[in-house]
C-alpha cells in the first residue's frame, strides 16, 4: 500500500473532469443571487459549458492515462468511456430541462448545480479503483439525485419519489459499505488491484468471506442499476420524479453503477467468478422477465419506461454473466446505446407532459404522428432501438451481449433473453400504435412546438442511435480495447 | 456497378427521397413511387439476362466488409432461386403503387415511403449471402409492413398489425440466437463459407445441437410461410391490410419463409432436415387440406384468399421436404406462381372493394353483367389458382405432386385432395360473386376496369399464361440451384454415423 499521498500534476490532470464539474457547480450556487431571475437560461447554459469542458477534461485526462492518487483512481479507457457517457447523459438531460423547467416555473440554480454534482460523483465512480473512492462517488451521485427526485417540493408524488429513493437507497449503500468493510477485513486493503492479488494469492481468505462481501456489494450496486430483486423503487421514483430527472436516473447513475459493478466483479472478484455467476445469472433473468412482463401492464408511460429500464439492466447483467472481455465490451456498448435511446424517449415524454406533468399516459401520445411528425419519427427511432430492430444501436447492443453470452456457453440465458426481447416488442409497439394509428388527442393538440433545446435533445440521440446501429465499429473498437481493465 | 446492389439501392434511395417530397403534394409522392419502382423493375430485368444459367451457385457477387469485429460483410449475390424472387418483388411493387393510386388518400407520402422501404427489405432478403445481413433485411422488412397494415388497414388493423409483428418477431429472435451460435462456431457470417465448411466436414454439429439449430431457423421461417399451426396471424393480417399490403404480404413476404427453408435450413442442417421431414410433411398436408376446408366456408373474400394461401404454401413446403429434384423445382415454381396468381386475386378483391366497399361475398352477385372485363380477368386468375393446365399453377402443382409421389405415394394422394378442394372453393366463390341475380347496388357501383386498372391486370395475366405455357424460360436456373441444394443435403446423412462427441456442446452449456 503506497503511503505517499503527495500528488503531482499528472494526478490533477487525471482528476480534471471532476474538478471542472465541482468548480462549476459551486460557482453556480454562488452566482445564484446575481443571475437568478424568472425565465433565465443562464444556469442551463453554464451547465452545458461545464459538461462540455468536463468532456474535454476527460479526453485530456485520457492522454495521461494511468493511476492517480496512489492508485485510488485508475484513468484508463474504461474510465474514460464511462466518464464521457455520463457527461453526454448530462448534456442530454439539461437540453430538455430548459423548456420543461420554464413550463413549471421552476428554473433555479439548485437544479443545475445538483445535476452537475451528481455527474461529478458518477465520473468519480467511473474512474475509482478503490472501494472507498467508489463509495464516495456513489454517495455524491446518490445524495444529489435524491434531492433531484424530490425537486418539485409541492408535488406529493415527487416527495414520495424522493423519500422512497432516499430510504431504500441508503439501505443499499449501507449494504455496499458492509461489503467494503468485509473486504478490508479479509484482504487488508480496499484497493481493487491489491484485493484481487490477495484473493487469488496463496494466503487467500476463506471463500465464504469474499463470497458474502461480493453478495453484499452486489445488493448495493444491484439497487443502483435497478436489477431484480432490488428493482421495486424504480417505477415509483421514475413516475414521481420530474421527467428530465427520471431520464437522468435511468441513464446516468445506472451507467456509473454498472461501471463500478463491472470493475469490481471483473477485477477483484474475478478469481471467485464461478461462485457469483449463478447469482448474476438469476438476477439477469429475473430482471429481464419482471421488467418486461410488468411493463406490459402499465398505462403510465414513465412507469412503463421504468420497467423497461429494469429489463434493460437485465440485458447488461447477461453481459456481466458472460465473464469475458467480450462481455464487458458488449456491456459498455449496450449502456451507451441504451443511454441514448432511453434518454431520447424520456425527452419526448417531457415535451408532451404539459404543465404540472398532466399528460403521462400512453393514450396521450395518440396522433402525435400527424401533429408533430418529426417528434414522432424521432421517438419511433428510439422505440425501434429499444425493441432491438436492426440498424439501430439497441439491436447491436443486444447482438453483442448475446454473442458474448453464447461464447461463454450461456445458451439458456441467451434464448430466454431473446424471447424476452420479443415480449418487450409488444409494449413498445403500443406507443407506436398510439402515435400513428389513432387520431390526435388532447395532449397532442395542446403540445407546444419543439423548442430548440428539445429539438437538439431529440435529434442528437436519434443520430447517435442510428450511427451506433450502422457503424457500431467506432464505439465497439474502443470498448473492446478498454474492456481489458487493469487487474 | 454491381447489379444486385443497384436493385437494392434504387428503392432505398427512393425511400429517402420520398421522405423529402412535401406532404402537400400527394400526387408527387405517387408519381415518384411509380417512377422509382419502375426503374427498379427495369434494373432487375437485366438480372436474368446477365445471369449465367449454366452455373449453379451464387453469381454477381459483391462482398465488402461492413465491420471487423464481429466479421460482418455486405455480401450480396443472386442464385437461381433468389433471382426470380427478386424479379417477383420488383414486378409486383409498381403494381402495388398503381392499385393504391386512388384507394390511399390519407398520409400518402408515408404510404409510398413505407412501400419503397418494404421493397428494399424484401429484395435484400433474397440477395443477402451474409447471415447477419440477411437478418437485418429480414427484420427491416417487418417494420414497414407493420405500419402499412396498422395505419392504412381496415377496422381491426391494429390488432392484426401487432399480432403480425409479434409472431414474426418471436420467430426471428430464435433465429438470431441460432445465427449468433453459428457465428461462434464458424467465426464467419458468410453463408457460402459456412456451407463450404459443413460440406468439407470442417464444421460438424452434434445431432442434438444440429436439431436445435435447425428448429430455431425453421420455426422462424415456418411462422412466416405460415405452416399449420403457426398460421393464425395470416388471415388477420391479410384481411385487415390495404390491398397493396395484402399483395406484398401474400406474394413476396410469405416467400421469405419458404426461401429461407430452402436456402438456409436444408444446406446448413441437412440431417436434421431429413429427420424432421416426415413430421413437416404431415404439417404441410394438414395445412393444404385444412386451409382449403376453412377457405370453403369463409363469407369474406379476402379471408378466403388468405386461407387459400395457407393451402397453396402447404404445397411449397411439401415439395421442399420430398427431397427430390422435381419436388424442389415444383416448390420454387409454386412460390413464383402463388406470388403472381394470389397477388392477382388480392388485386381483384381490392378492385371490387374500391367499388362496392364490402368484402362480403353475400354483398355481391351478378358482377359479370355489370363489369364483364373485370369478371373475365378474375376468371382467368381463378382458373390459374386452381391449377388449370396452360396456366401457371398447374406446372408447379404437377411437379410437387410428382415429387411427392416419388417420395411417398400417399403424400401425393392427400395433397391432391387439396387441388380438388381448391377448385371447389374458388369456383364457388366465383359463382356467388359474379353470376346470379344482379343486385341493385352492384349495378350502380360497379364500373368496369379503367385504364390504370388495365395496366395492372394485363401484366399479371400475361405472366400467368407465360409461366403456364413456357416454364422453360424460368426453370433451368432454378433446377441448377435446387440440384445443388439437394446435393448439399446429402452431407453427413445419416448423422448418427458421424457422432464423435455426442452431446459435448450441450453438456457444456449452462
Amino acid at each position: 500500500m503506497p503511503a505517499s499521498f503527495g500528488f503531482n500534476a499528472g494526478d490533477l490532470i487525471r482528476f480534471l473532469p471532476e474538478t471542472i464539474l465541482t468548480a462549476m457547480g459551486t460557482l453556480m450556487m454562488v452566482l445564484d443571487p446575481i443571475l437568478h431571475r424568472r425565465g433565465s437560461h443562464a444556469f442551463g447554459h453554464m451547465s452545458i459549458v461545464a459538461l462540455i469542458a468536463a468532456m474535454g477534461g476527460a479526453v485530456y485526462a485520457y492522454t495521461q492515462a494511468g493511476p492517480a492518487f496512489g492508485g485510488m483512481l485508475m484513468v484508463d479507457g474504461f474510465a474514460t468511456f464511462f466518464r464521457l457517457l455520463v457527461l453526454v447523459v448530462g448534456i442530454l438531460t439539461v437540453l430538455p430541462s430548459y423548456r420543461f423547467l420554464a413550463r413549471q416555473d421552476a428554473e433555479t440554480s439548485e437544479y443545475h448545480a445538483l445535476l452537475i454534482f451528481s455527474i461529478a460523483g458518477q465520473c468519480l465512480m467511473a474512474a475509482a479503483n478503490d472501494l472507498i473512492m467508489v463509495f464516495i462517488g456513489l454517495e455524491i451521485s446518490s445524495i444529489a439525485s435524491y434531492v433531484l427526485a424530490g425537486y418539485f417540493r409541492d408535488d406529493k408524488r415527487s416527495n414520495e419519489a424522493a423519500l422512497k429513493y432516499f430510504l431504500l437507497g441508503s439501505f443499499a449503500t449501507a449494504f455496499f459499505l458492509y461489503g467494503v468493510a468485509l473486504i478490508y477485513g479479509a484482504t487488508g486493503s480496499v484497493n481493487l488491484t491489491v484485493a484481487r492479488a490477495v484473493i487469488s494469492g496463496p494466503s487467500a481468505p476463506a471463500p465464504v468471506f469474499i463470497g458474502v462481501a461480493a453478495a453484499l456489494m452486489f445488493v448495493g450496486l444491484g439497487f443502483k442499476v435497478s436489477a431484480a430483486p432490488f428493482q421495486m423503487w424504480a417505477p415509483d421514483v421514475y413516475q414521481g420524479a420530474p421527467t428530465p430527472v427520471a431520464a437522468f436516473l435511468s441513464a446516468g447513475p445506472k451507467a456509473a453503477a454498472f461501471a463500478v459493478m463491472l470493475r469490481i466483479f471483473i477485477t477483484a472478484f474475478e478469481p471467485i467468478g464461478g461462485g457469483w455467476e449463478p447469482l448474476v445469472w438469476c438476477s439477469a433473468l429475473a430482471s429481464m422477465t419482471i421488467g418486461n412482463f410488468a411493463a406490459l401492464l402499465q398505462t403510465n408511460i414513465k412507469r412503463m419506461l421504468a420497467y423497461s429500464s429494469i429489463a434493460h439492466a437485465g440485458y447488461v447483467m447477461v453481459a456481466l454473466t458472460a465473464r469475458s472481455q467480450v462481455g464487458t465490451a458488449a456491456a459498455m456498448f449496450y449502456l451507451a446505446a441504451y443511454a441514448l435511446m432511453n434518454i431520447g424517449a424520456f425527452a419526448v415524454v417531457s415535451h408532451l407532459s404539459g404543465r404540472g406533468e398532466r399528460y403521462q399516459n400512453i393514450e396521450d401520445f395518440s396522433g402525435l404522428g400527424q401533429k408533430q411528425p418529426l417528434t414522432a419519427a424521432m421517438l419511433s427511432i428510439f422505440l425501434l432501438s429499444l425493441i432491438g430492430v436492426p440498424l439501430t444501436g439497441g439491436f447491436f447492443g443486444k447482438f453483442y451481449i448475446f454473442k458474448a453470452a453464447l461464447e461463454s456457453h450461456l445458451v439458456w440465458l441467451t434464448v430466454l433473453g431473446l424471447l424476452n426481447s420479443a415480449v418487450a416488442a409488444y409494449y413498445y409497439l403500443r406507443i407506436l400504435v398510439m402515435m400513428y394509428m389513432h387520431e390526435p388527442g388532447e395532449a397532442v393538440e395542446k403540445a407546444e412546438r419543439l423548442s430548440p433545446g428539445l429539438r437538439a435533445a431529440l435529434i442528437l440521440p436519434a443520430l447517435g442511435t442510428l450511427v451506433l446501429g450502422i457503424f457500431p465499429g467506432l464505439v465497439l473498437e474502443f470498448a473492446g480495447k478498454s474492456a481489458g481493465l487493469v487487474k | 456497378m454491381n447489379l444486385p446492389t443497384l436493385i437494392l439501392a434504387l428503392p432505398l434511395a427512393g425511400f429517402l427521397i420520398a421522405l423529402l417530397v412535401p406532404r402537400s403534394s400527394p400526387q408527387g409522392s405517387r408519381v415518384w413511387a411509380l417512377a422509382i419502382t419502375l426503374a427498379t423493375f427495369a434494373a432487375s430485368l437485366a438480372l436474368p439476362m446477365v445471369f449465367d444459367r449454366s452455373v449453379p451457385g451464387e453469381q454477381l457477387t459483391l462482398d465488402v466488409p461492413w465491420m471487423a469485429t464481429p466479421n460482418i460483410h455486405y455480401h450480396v449475390a443472386a442464385d437461381g432461386v433468389g433471382l426470380w424472387l427478386v424479379l417477383l418483388s420488383t414486378f409486383l411493387t409498381p403494381i402495388c403503387v398503381l392499385i393504391s393510386w386512388r384507394s390511399i388518400q390519407n398520409r400518402v407520402k408515408e404510404f409510398y415511403a413505407f412501400l419503397l422501404l418494404l421493397e428494399c427489405g424484401l429484395v435484400g432478403v433474397f440477395l443477402a449471402q451474409d447471415l447477419f445481413l440477411f437478418y437485418v433485411f429480414w427484420e427491416v422488412s417487418l417494420v414497414p409492413m407493420y405500419f402499412l397494415i396498422g395505419i392504412w388497414g381496415h377496422e381491426r388493423r391494429i390488432y392484426a398489425a401487432v399480432k403480425f409483428f409479434l409472431f414474426t418477431m418471436t420467430g426471428s429472435v430464435l433465429m438470431l440466437a441460432a445465427i449468433i451460435y453459428l457465428y461462434t462456431r464458424a467465426q464467419t457470417f458468410s453463408y457460402p463459407a459456412i456451407v463450404d465448411m459443413i460440406w468439407s466436414g470442417r464444421l460438424t454439429f452434434a445431432p442434438g445441437e444440429q436439431m436445435l439449430l435447425f428448429l430455431a431457423f425453421f420455426v422462424a421461417f415456418a411462422i412466416k410461410v405460415p405452416i399449420f399451426p403457426l398460421h393464425t396471424w395470416l388471415p388477420d393480417a391479410h384481411v385487415e391490410a390495404p390491398t397493396a399490403g395484402s399483395v406484398m404480404l401474400a406474394s413476396v413476404m410469405l416467400k421469405m419463409g419458404t426461401y429461407g427453408i430452402l436456402h438456409f435450413c436444408l444446406p446448413l442442417f441437412p440431417s436434421a432436415a431429413r429427420t424432421c421431414a416426415p413430421w413437416i410433411v404431415v404439417l404441410a398436408i394438414i395445412g393444404i387440406i385444412y386451409g382449403a376446408l376453412v377457405a370453403m366456408v369463409q363469407p369474406n373474400m379476402k379471408k378466403l384468399v388468405a386461407y387459400s394461401s395457407v393451402s397453396h404454401l402447404g404445397f411449397v413446403v411439401l415439395g421442399i421436404f420430398t427431397f427430390t429434384q422435381v419436388g424442389l423445382d415444383g416448390a420454387v415454381y409454386q412460390m413464383l406462381n402463388h406470388g403472381i396468381s394470389t397477388g392477382a386475386l388480392f388485386v381483384f378483391v381490392g378492385l371490387l372493394y374500391e367499388r362496392r366497399h364490402s368484402l362480403d361475398i353475400s354483398d355481391y352477385g351478378g358482377v359479370a353483367t355489370a363489369a364483364p372485363w373485370l369478371s373475365t380477368a378474375f376468371l382467368v386468375t381463378t382458373l390459374a389458382s386452381i391449377g388449370l393446365p396452360m396456366l401457371n399453377n398447374f406446372v408447379g402443382e404437377f411437379l410437387v405432386l410428382q415429387g411427392a409421389a416419388i417420395a411417398n405415394f400417399k403424400w401425393a394422394i392427400y395433397a391432391a385432395i387439396g387441388v380438388i378442394l381448391s377448385a371447389c372453393y374458388m369456383l364457388w366463390m366465383y359463382q356467388r360473386v359474379f353470376y346470379g341475380k344482379v343486385k341493385e347496388e352492384v349495378r350502380r357501383h360497379l364500373p368496369d376496369l379503367n385504364l390504370r386498372e388495365w395496366a395492372v391486370v394485363i401484366p399479371l395475366i400475361a405472366m400467368m399464361v407465360w409461366m403456364g405455357i413456357y416454364s422453360q424460360s424460368f426453370l433451368p436456373p432454378v433446377s441448377k440451384t435446387t440440384a445443388l441444394v439437394l446435393e448439399q443435403t446429402q452431407v453427413n446423412v445419416p448423422f448418427q454415423v458421424r457422432v464423435e462427441h455426442p452431446g459435448a456442446e450441450v453438456a457444456d452449456a449452462r
